[in-house]
């Protein structure tokens, strides 16, 4: 990897003593609600809202909420597809340095874009039709002048060997594959140039069951493979659980919740994380009445003009009226579970009985 | 409203429908039997392009031109005793019409794609209104009014001037719903009605749909891929493999017994909640065979963890009755010398 050259870039030398390979600060991305023919502003949607959290290297940290919380923006903040409004994402590189992505120009950028790869939801829209898998897979490489000629050819074949296609479909176009193989196509695309984190926006959310579990298995082969670190993006909590160290909860632009996959599943802190919990549907018809759900009222808080205080307190069953007036802190309550809850410590909250 | 359970309100009987395309004949559904029981939820499960969809869409003579129905029986049980092969009739006959909607109505998975965009939501749901029953205007919207609350949209009077982009997708889900029992029907068909959804707002669509049935006496079929969501809802299940039921039975028995081998390498692949440890999912190896190349025999055998050897990819396995109500398609169970010895069809 090249990311070496450009290391006279890394600046805040003071933040060299957390061992997060990324770490993002006070994150923002406000898109601004224009109105008339000057496109005044009249308002801000706060997609991301004063987000901060680590990604520790080689670790698969999972970011959860419902649609329309932000997760998925956040990961394009991370890459880069939309500007931060504000914040620092702070990379650390193989050497230690750290270089904050968001103050970074696109020409800057570029060596860092081979380090983050992104593997999107939708199979179907996220692969060009008219190119074929070599093309696909091999354009990173090309562009970023890695490999050519019969070394180019080498190296997409050994990719597609690595996320199980058979190297002869080389020069198929997309629409030959199924969702699976289509899936597995984005995979070794964003494995291309050897990258170090991958943010994985839904990336199985589309596909069936039983090739869900398939391109979950490879997701995990990868990582032990090429030592990756994943940020992965959903809102299925069964497949969290089964792949995830640590999680995020996000609500409203904000994280709410975070800890480790075991504290978050059977010890919530936060009244949203156990809701979202109780709402999975449990693939045993004898666990039908046990365990009474939680139904949410109502629906996600809008971002432009979200409540005042807590923002999850007009859904909130256990809300007071400090929760309408005061927003909580997103604060540490030991063995970094940290947790927007003013009654955090008050609150016993029912996780996922363990099986 | 007779409550007579375990009657049969709607049988299939080794439906068959083909897709003649160019390129050939697509046997989307090919060999589906199942029976649904008054005032219960059968669940249609099956992968996609299994045919589960195109089963429901049969039942109300909802397909593309190019799709026919060329075997089987739908028989409906109607209100007034007799009993109607829905399959024998025109899809633009009067009395499926009268059936569609009015009968059986079904919901859709999309609400943005299968409501009206430039309709209001009144709109909507009037004309079904009006189209089934001898109603005024007046009338008509009192019960899109009373249909809306029913389905829990706040506001109802005002909602019923809103347009689809306008309401949230549960709302949206909701609004649908209203829509399908507006005429307060007696089989619901509700193809993956809660897919497109949050799991929090599903949780409250099935609840809602639950609660529903349980006061209308309406009898659901319910199509979904999500196993979750059928072990929350279902009464009885069918799992379908290219266009074939492969078995049916009791909710029960298909998760704590199963006994065709796709349904349960089906249920081991699923990443289930709460199962502690990060260990590996065990999925079912390559995927579904396109329809043009229907593999021989046994439609799962390549991909099946059982597969014997010259007879599994030999003969075509038929449906084999297990108990009154549930049946496998399997040559483990029988069949492997002899076909059809112990068919449904010849009971």
């Amino acid at each position: 990897m090249s990311v070496g050259t450009l290391s006279q870039i890394s600046s805040n030398k003071e933040d060299v003593t957390t061992k997060y390979l990324l770490e993002l600060k006070k994150l923002k991305m406000h898109f601004p609600i224009t109105k008339g023919f000057f496109r005044r502003e009249v308002g801000k949607v706060k997609a991301v809202d004063d987000v901060s959290f680590g990604i520790q290297d080689g670790e698969t940290l999972a970011l959860v909420g419902e649609s329309g919380c932000g997760k998925s923006t956040l990961g394009r903040c991370i890459i880069r597809i939309n500007d931060t409004t504000s914040g620092m994402i702070n990379y650390r590189e193989e050497n230690n340095s750290i270089v904050d992505l968001a103050s970074l120009d696109s020409k800057n950028l570029r060596p860092y874009r081979q380090a983050i790869r992104m593997i999107f939801q939708d199979p179907y829209h996220s692969l060009n039709p008219r190119m074929t898998v070599f093309q696909i897979v091999g354009e990173p490489l090309r562009r970023n002048k890695i490999a050519s000629g019969s070394e180019l050819e080498d190296r997409v074949v050994e990719l597609l060997r690595n996320v199980g296609l058979r190297p002869e479909y080389v020069r198929r176009y997309p629409h030959a594959f199924s969702g699976g193989e289509r899936q597995r196509i984005g995979v070794a695309r964003a494995l291309a140039l050897n990258p170090r984190i991958i943010i994985a926006d839904e990336a199985v959310s589309a596909l069936d069951v039983s090739v869900q579990a398939q391109i979950l298995n490879l997701m995990q082969d990868l990582q032990e493979q090429f030592h990756l670190t994943y940020l992965f993006i959903t809102h299925d909590l069964s497949v969290v659980d089964y792949l995830s160290d640590r999680v995020a909860v996000m609500y409203v632009g904000k994280l709410v919740e975070l800890g480790t996959r075991a504290k978050i599943f059977t010890e919530p802190k936060h009244p949203y994380t156990e809701a979202l919990l109780s709402a999975v549907p449990k693939p045993d018809p004898r666990k039908r009445e046990k365990g009474a759900r939680i139904l949410l009222t109502g629906d996600v808080a809008d971002p432009a003009s979200p409540p005042k205080g807590c923002y999850f307190h007009p859904r909130c069953s256990y809300v007071q009226d400090r929760c309408k007036v005061e927003e909580p802190v997103f604060q540490d309550t030991g063995h970094g579970h940290q947790v927007a809850c003013h009654f955090a410590e008050e609150l016993n909250l029912k996780g996922v009985e363990e099986i | 409203m007779n409550n007579k359970s375990n009657e049969v309100f709607l049988e299939v009987k080794g439906l068959r429908t083909h897709f003649f395309t160019d390129e050939g004949v697509v046997k989307a559904v090919d060999g589906a039997d199942f029976q649904v029981r008054r005032g219960k939820t059968l669940c249609i499960v099956g992968e996609s392009g299994c045919g589960k969809s195109i089963t429901a869409r049969s039942i109300l003579q909802l397909l593309a031109k190019i799709g026919k129905i060329v075997e089987g029986e739908i028989l409906l049980s109607r209100d007034s005793g007799e009993v109607l092969d829905l399959a024998a009739l025109k899809p633009q006959s009067k009395v499926m019409q009268s059936i569609r909607g009015k009968e059986i109505s079904m919901i859709f998975q999309e609400p943005m794609s299968s409501l009206s965009p430039v309709h209001t939501i009144g709109n909507q749901i009037m004309e079904a209104i009006q189209l089934h029953f001898d109603a005024d205007k007046k009338e008509a919207k009192r019960r899109a009014i009373d249909i809306l609350q029913r389905v829990g949209i706040p506001k109802a009077e005002t909602r019923l001037g809103s347009y689809v982009f306008e309401l949230s997708g549960g709302m949206r889900q909701r609004a649908m719903i209203a829509m399908a029992l507006s005429c307060q029907p007696r089989l619901l068909i509700a193809d993956e009605p809660t897919t497109a959804l949050d799991v929090t707002t599903q949780a409250n669509i099935l609840d809602l749909i639950r609660e529903l049935q349980k006061d209308m006496d309406m009898t659901i079929i319910f199509i979904t891929h999500d196993l979750g969501v059928v072990a929350e809802i279902a009464d009885e299940v069918v799992v379908m493999y290219l266009g074939k039921a492969v078995e049916s039975g009791d909710v029960d028995t298909i998760f704590h017994d199963p006994k065709h081998p796709y349904t349960r390498e089906l249920l081991q692949s699923i990443p289930k909640l709460g199962s502690s440890d990060r260990g590996r999912l065990q999925p079912i190896p390559g995927m579904v065979p396109h329809p043009f190349a229907r593999p021989k025999g046994c439609e799962f055998h390549p991909r099946c963890e059982s597969f014997l050897q010259d007879t599994c990819d030999q003969i075509e396995p038929s449906a084999i009755r297990l108990s009154k109500n549930s049946h496998v398609r399997c040559l483990l169970y029988g069949g492997a010398e002899k076909e059809q010895s112990t068919s449904i069809h010849s009971e």
